[in-house]
């Protein structure tokens, strides 16, 4: 097999793994700061991406520029979900996601 | 259970759709705007072989901490697996030659979100119910639909013809080409993102609010 010099195909098939990975913390864990753990892990997949294309295609700043607003939205998220967490423990005593099945109909 | 099954239909629901695309994936020409040309002095094979050993490594440290924060059981270790994976992808926004866009992600991934995720494990973590195993038919389910993802992507990435890549870009982007974009191109976007901020933090004072 040739050697091939890294280009943006390997960045775009490491993020399509982590990618893939932050799915299955998704699916996978029950704890709510687990799933959020997952959203972090698809939200890195797809900045990898963002830079890999601003490099290795573009050449511009774009790319870089979104995802530094990805990075924004992240940090927001993360703040409003472990606060809605912490409310959901205080609530429910637990912050397992099958439990807090109040509202289901 | 319901939200698990949404998450497990929205896999299913971009595999399906992966598969669709890659049927396709053979004749799409990727539309690529001609690349500015960037004055670069020609990259030695020293360079090369150095660039691709430091990708090689980060990369595996990013498959093997994403690994254990998937199958790691105590959450603790699961936020200390997602460290690794946050600094390899750190460590390849430098490789990739942008270096504000790294030691952002440090900043406030490294540094404020897993802080965040940290305590927000310690502030719930006296529950009983504290193990949260899935059960082996929902691992079984999960890795299915993950590896059909996995393999759909991977197979459109290689299949496709990224034909438009002239030679990558080998300097970083100064902040100075940061802000000149915030202000510019971008000014509405990012005074919509200082406005999510200022509406995250009354949010999140209000829900942290004692109980009356």
């Amino acid at each position: 097999m040739a050697w091939t010099p890294v280009g943006l195909q390997h960045y775009l098939v490491l993020a399509a793994f982590i990618f893939c990975t932050g799915m299955l913390v998704m699916i996978l864990k029950r704890n709510a700061i687990g799933m959020l753990i997952g959203v972090e892990l698809l939200l890195n997949a797809v900045n990898l991406n963002l830079v890999a294309f601003s490099r290795y295609q573009v050449g511009g700043i774009d790319g870089q520029v979104v995802a530094l607003f990805v990075v924004v939205l992240a940090a927001a998220e993360a703040a409003i979900a472990v606060a809605i967490f912490v409310n959901l423990y205080n609530n429910f005593a637990t912050i397992d996601v099958d439990r807090a099945d109040e509202m289901r109909g | 259970m319901p939200s698990r099954l949404m998450i497990f239909l929205l896999g299913s629901m971009l595999a399906v759709g992966s598969v669709a695309l890659a049927q396709e994936a053979g004749e799409v020409e990727v539309i690529a705007p001609p690349a500015e040309p960037v004055a670069v002095a020609a990259s030695s094979p020293v360079d090369v072989l150095l660039h691709d050993g430091l990708f090689y490594l980060f990369a595996a440290v990013a498959v093997v901490s994403s690994l254990g924060v998937v199958f790691s059981g105590n959450i603790v270790r699961t936020a200390t697996w997602l460290f690794g994976t946050l600094g390899a992808v750190a460590a390849l926004f430098f490789l990739m030659y942008a270096n504000f866009l790294g030691a952002i992600q440090l900043i406030v991934y490294a540094g404020g979100i897993l802080i965040l995720i940290v305590f927000g494990v310690m502030l719930t973590s006296k529950s009983p119910w504290m193990r949260f195993n899935p059960k082996p038919a929902e691992v079984f389910g999960g890795c299915v639909v993950c590896g059909a993802l996995l393999v759909t992507l991977i197979s459109i990435l290689l299949r496709t013809n990224w034909s438009a890549a002239a030679r990558p870009r080998e300097t970083s982007h100064s902040v100075a080409d940061f802000g000149q974009a915030l202000l510019t191109d971008y000014l509405i976007p990012f005074e919509a993102a200082s406005v999510l901020l200022l509406a995250v933090m009354i949010g999140a004072a209000f829900l942290a609010r004692p109980e009356k």
